[in-house]
């Protein structure tokens, strides 16, 4: 049991995830299943941005599904009113929400705790008013229509479901690896301190805010990224984009996942996308489920999938190491659990 | 001018809703440090339950009005056992997210049962008194009456009560609260019932002049954070203070200069607020 368990966190596991993710328009019973895996990776490019800021930085931000539908939002208004392409107007969705994210960052986050979650909250609610509102810009409640696909160079056609979770991939692998990189960074490190405590990281001498915005902004580059390639697949946005219960959504997924582990977003995002689809007979009142699910998580797993298993894990090999390794792990132990107590 | 004073009016009647969403979304952050984002369903399940009582069961509006308060003072308290108290060691974090879970559940519930259409809750005040020419529903009389009297009620009961002077005990010190054996669970369940009730009040008092549907709570719990930013977490009078700017400037600024924008006018405002005050603008300190 314990081989299995340590089996599926090494780099074998991870390719061969990779290798599933890359066959699996070739086994899947239908185009309708790829579609749905697609849609699965876009919302985890998503909750990964989520997990800079919240999982590793601590500051839970509840405007996030705002930024999402920012990302969406600037590339189809770029492709349809001003006639660009897909890949200029990408790069304009990925300029927009870092440079926004920039501006609510260095606003919201000198406050703390609980005034940063309602600040963002309300963040959020503008967000979703204005594209509601401001018919002469977004269109309104009528949504924009006829978004630019991506065009694939001549080879590939990027308006097929299959070619387009194939780019799909490309950059949720790309977001994994980042993230992957980040947590074993000086700054993804820095990130971590300011989350265990914010007095505790400034007597070491780290600059708060310009750590802080720095992943605020790289988070909501990555919520700008989910939403443009989004707004590509489906070609059709609303208002409803910038619902907060997309946020919610992401909070869910990344707390079943593990929240401030690297494979816990993904795992927590495909799982239940997967689940919501197998409930589709339930529509919207799949809340009735995840809501007291989200209540449990937080009760009895905080650390979610990912994170109880890492736990589990580490105790596992501390009753089987020798007792000079023992006393090692007992000091990894106590790290631990502060980081535990403060994720 | 009688426009002026219509909307003065108006700017009274949501002023009175909000600050009473927002005393009882402040006396449980008083109290616990818990920002409860459920607050806004317990409000539009009071609607609901409201609408249930009078337009499915035929009750009169004043008994609808306080069966829709018990059930939620029964909710608000079970949310307390059930999940805020088994949190109380944990990070911050996970009592809001919390919070969100049991705000999607009580929308989905609600919904199953009677679905995402609008509803119309009609209340026996329906009459329009005229005043020279000022035009005012009754009902909106009855709100600001109502909110009134409630204020002044739960001042009474924290001020001469026993036990609404252990709830304020326990929110001014936590430690100095246990030291003279104040019993925290009982004071934490009061002050959920109460908030509860404060949320079902204003939702049974709002309904008739709006309409009842599942995501109703959404704006009003939004703004009431708002406002008890600008009066300082905790504190019962700037919420009442609160509620009244917010109310005005959202009747004014409907009025001179967009309707569709005013929703926008109290998240502006707070946006304004905090990049100027981290604080909040009444608040001592920074919590």
């Amino acid at each position: 049991m314990f081989k299995f368990a340590s089996l599926l966190m090494t780099p074998a596991a991870k390719y061969l995830m990779l290798a599933f993710a890359v066959l699996f328009p070739f086994f899947a019973a239908n185009e309708y299943q790829v579609y749905v895996m697609a849609t699965a990776f876009v919302w985890a490019i998503a909750v990964y941005g989520l997990n800079i800021i919240t999982g590793f930085c601590g500051q839970l931000n509840l405007a996030h599904g705002g930024f999402f539908a920012i990302g969406a939002y600037t590339l189809g208004l770029l492709t349809v009113d001003f006639g660009w392409s897909f890949w200029p107007a990408f790069l304009g969705a990925l300029v927009m929400t870092a440079v926004l994210g920039f501006l609510v960052g260095i606003v919201s986050l000198r406050l703390k705790e609980h005034y940063f979650a309602i600040f963002t909250l309300c963040v959020g609610f503008i967000i979703y008013l204005l594209i509601d509102k401001w018919e002469e810009l977004t269109h309104g409640a009528i949504g924009v229509r006829d978004i630019a696909a991506p065009y694939g160079f001549g080879l590939v056609d990027f308006t097929e479901t299959t070619p387009f979770y194939y780019l799909v991939l490309v950059f949720l692998v790309f977001a994994i690896w980042f993230m992957g990189r980040l947590s074993k960074s000086l700054l993804g490190r820095t990130f971590i301190a300011i989350r265990n405590g914010d007095e505790l990281a400034q007597s070491l001498g780290i600059n708060l805010m310009r750590n802080k915005v720095l992943a605020f902004v790289l988070s909501t580059t990555y919520a700008g990224l989910a939403g443009a390639l989004y707004a590509g697949m489906v070609r059709f946005i609303g208002p409803e984009e910038a619902n907060v219960q997309h946020t919610f959504d992401m909070i869910t997924y990344l707390l079943v996942g593990g929240i401030g582990t690297i494979m816990g977003p993904l795992l927590g995002t495909i799982g239940l996308v997967w689940i919501t689809q197998s409930l589709q007979f339930l529509e919207e009142y799949r809340m009735i489920i995840f809501g007291p699910l989200l209540v449990l998580l937080v009760i009895f797993f905080p650390r979610g999938i990912t994170g109880s298993f890492l736990t589990w894990m580490h105790r596992k090999s501390q009753s089987l190491a020798p007792a000079k390794k023992r006393q090692e792990s007992k000091v990894a132990t106590a790290q631990n659990r502060e980081a535990e107590s403060n994720a | 001018m009688s426009l002026f004073l219509q909307q003065i009016i108006n700017g009274l009647t949501l002023g009175s809703i909000y600050g009473l969403v927002a005393l009882g979304l402040t006396l449980v952050y008083g109290l616990l440090h818990i920002p409860n984002f459920a607050h806004g369903a317990l409000y539009m399940v009071g609607a609901f339950m409201s609408y249930f009582f009078m337009v499915d069961l035929g009750a009169h509006y004043w008994v609808a009005m306080a069966g829709s308060a018990a059930v939620v003072a029964i909710l608000a308290v079970l949310c307390e056992r059930l999940v805020f108290h088994p949190l109380r060691n944990s990070p911050p974090i996970h009592d809001k997210i919390a919070a969100i879970g049991i705000l999607l559940f009580l929308e989905a519930v609600v919904q199953m049962f009677w679905g995402s259409d609008f509803r119309r809750m009609s209340s026996p005040f329906g009459g329009i008194l005229n005043f020279d020419g000022l035009i005012i529903p009754e009902q909106r009389l009855l709100i600001i009456a109502g909110a009134f009297v409630l204020v002044v009620a739960l001042q009474l009961f924290l001020r001469k009560t026993m036990t609404g002077a252990t709830i304020i005990a326990m929110a001014q010190s936590r430690d100095g609260a246990f030291l003279v054996g104040i019993d925290a669970n009982r004071v934490a369940m009061m002050t959920f019932a109460i908030s509860g009730m404060l949320a079902a009040f204003a939702a049974t008092l709002y309904a008739p002049i709006n309409l009842v549907y599942p995501t109703m709570g959404h704006l009003v719990i939004m703004k009431a954070f708002v406002i008890i930013i600008l009066g300082g977490m905790g504190s019962v009078p700037g919420a009442i203070v609160g509620g009244m700017i917010i109310g005005f400037a959202e009747a004014l600024g409907g009025f001179y200069i967009s309707t569709s924008y005013k929703d926008i006018i109290a998240f502006g405002l707070l946006v304004l607020i905090l990049s100027i005050r981290p604080q909040g603008l009444f608040a001592k300190g920074a919590h």
